[in-house]
């Protein structure tokens, strides 16, 4: 089996770049080489996001200091919603063209999707309190958030759980891509329905609502959050390479110090 | 249990748990998609008559009335269109305020005044210094004597 | 400035609870990932060389001496 798909990833790969790093053994040092610019990134952009955000950006008139929470809260929601549609999306691909790497893709999304997701309802609960007057409200944008924690959890126990990691990879691809719809309502609940949670400050249409100091803060912080997914999950990814692929010549000889990644 | 038994079961436990807590959900959001009836529904007895619920809109500009024992009052909720009295006893959120949203659960009373157990502030997307704030509420005020 | 001192930034203008326990419990969650998936690399190289050493003694046993 290893030396037909050995066989199979030394394929000429003049001019199919793509397709080149598609197989496990081209990507691992690739992602190698991203890591410690991603880290660099992150550290960088939360720090200048934390002195924006703390030293920078005036108290807000209405809310006092307890706004700061934005700079977590927003950044942290968002990326929930973006490493889910990553994580489906991989899924999809992992089904059409049955590759291998996507499937690892998506599941070294998936922890890191359900710490964002948890973030955002912890610091949200933080900030109602001081704010609305309640830590938790089924308001249907906090519903549908905590329903995407719910769908991270699902994804990684159902994969937990089945052995076979093709059969794994299949049935929990069936949880990521039907729970996709979430997404969507989550983003647009706040326009459908009468909700506690306030409308977005940032969107695509509109001229953000918020000073500019306050928003530079924030997007510098959902900068960081990004470097931070993207390295932690090609982290990850190199680990789940190693852990499928442990019967491969490429990952045995990585192992014994016979290449360097 | 045969491991494969054991594989069986635990996937089919996933899926069932799974699925019970979709329905679950979904059934309740059926319910609650609609956090609040605004002052209008209430008019025009869309709001549930016999059960809590929430109403939502804005606290109206000096309506806002304290109880001599000092924690009850009694407010406005108005959504521009209609009005609705909220009696309250209790502490009231920080972000309280007349002419600010507010959200507030309870029984809508015979008497047509709606009796609250909870009161919740709601504050918009708006965020700005106080300097800022300020500001806007001085061009407010210039724009509505011009207006007069 | 926001802050006249460390204790004005440390009490956040009363919310010093909320903001700080919203960004303590972030930074804590955050460094247990990084340290979580460090440490899951490393098992997985260090399990893929033990078992490569032990095929390896096997194969040199059944080899005639």
């Amino acid at each position: 089996m290893s030396d037909s798909q050995l066989s199979a990833t030394r394929a000429p790969s003049a001019g199919v770049s793509l397709f080149h790093y598609a197989s496990p053994q081209t990507f691992f040092p690739l992602a190698g080489k991203l890591l410690w610019p991603s880290w660099i990134a992150a550290v960088a952009l939360t720090l200048a996001g934390l002195y924006t955000g703390f030293f920078i950006a005036p108290t807000d008139a209405t809310q006092g200091d307890s706004y700061r929470i934005i700079f977590i809260h927003v950044p942290a929601a968002w990326m929930s919603m973006v490493v889910y549609l990553a994580m489906a999306f991989w899924c999809a691909v992992g089904l059409v063209f049955n590759t291998r790497l996507s499937f690892m893709m998506s599941s070294a999304l998936a922890p890191t999707g359900a710490l964002w997701a948890f973030v955002a309802l912890w610091t949200g609960a933080l900030w109602g309190k001081p704010t609305w007057g309640t830590y938790w409200a089924w308001d249907a944008r906090m519903t549908s958030e905590l329903i995407l924690f719910f769908l991270y959890c699902g994804y990684m126990a159902l994969q937990a759980a089945i052995d076979d990691p093709r059969r794994a990879d299949r049935a929990g691809a069936l949880i990521a891509i039907v729970g996709a719809v979430n997404v969507p309502i989550i983003y647009f609940s706040v326009k459908w329905w009468n909700t506690l949670h306030q409308g977005a400050s940032v969107s695509l249409t509109q001229s953000p609502s918020m000073a500019s100091t306050m928003l530079t803060g924030m997007l510098l912080m959902a900068l960081a959050a990004w470097a931070y997914t993207i390295a932690v999950a090609l982290m990850r990814v190199r680990a789940i390479m190693i852990e499928r692929e442990r019967q491969t010549d490429w990952v045995r000889q990585l192992a014994t110090g016979e290449t360097k990644a | 249990m045969k491991p494969r038994q054991k594989r069986f079961a635990l996937v089919a436990l996933g899926v069932a748990a799974l699925a019970g807590a979709v329905t679950l959900v979904l059934t309740a959001f059926e319910d609650n998609m609609v956090f609040f009836f605004t002052p209008t529904q209430i008019a025009t007895h869309e709001a549930p008559q016999d059960r809590t619920f929430r109403i939502g809109g804005m606290v109206e500009e000096n309506s806002l009335e304290r109880g001599a024992d000092g924690t009850s009052v009694r407010f406005l909720v108005t959504d521009t269109a209609h009005r609705v009295a909220v009696t309250y006893t209790g502490a009231l959120p920080d972000l309280f305020k007349e002419g600010k949203g507010v959200v507030a659960q309870g029984r809508l009373g015979a008497d047509g005044v709606f009796a609250a157990s909870e009161v919740l502030a709601k504050h918009d997307e708006n965020y700005m210094p106080p300097e800022a704030a300020h500001a806007l509420e001085q061009a407010k005020k210039a724009q509505a004597t011009v207006v007069q | 400035m926001n802050w006249e001192s460390a204790s004005d930034f440390w009490h956040m203008g009363g919310y010093g609870f909320y903001v700080w326990g919203s960004y303590a419990v972030t930074a804590v969650l955050l460094a247990f990932e990084v340290w979580a998936v460090a440490r899951r690399g490393r098992l997985a190289r260090v399990r893929v060389a033990r078992d490569v050493a032990v095929e390896r003694m096997d194969e040199r046993r059944r080899e005639p001496t």
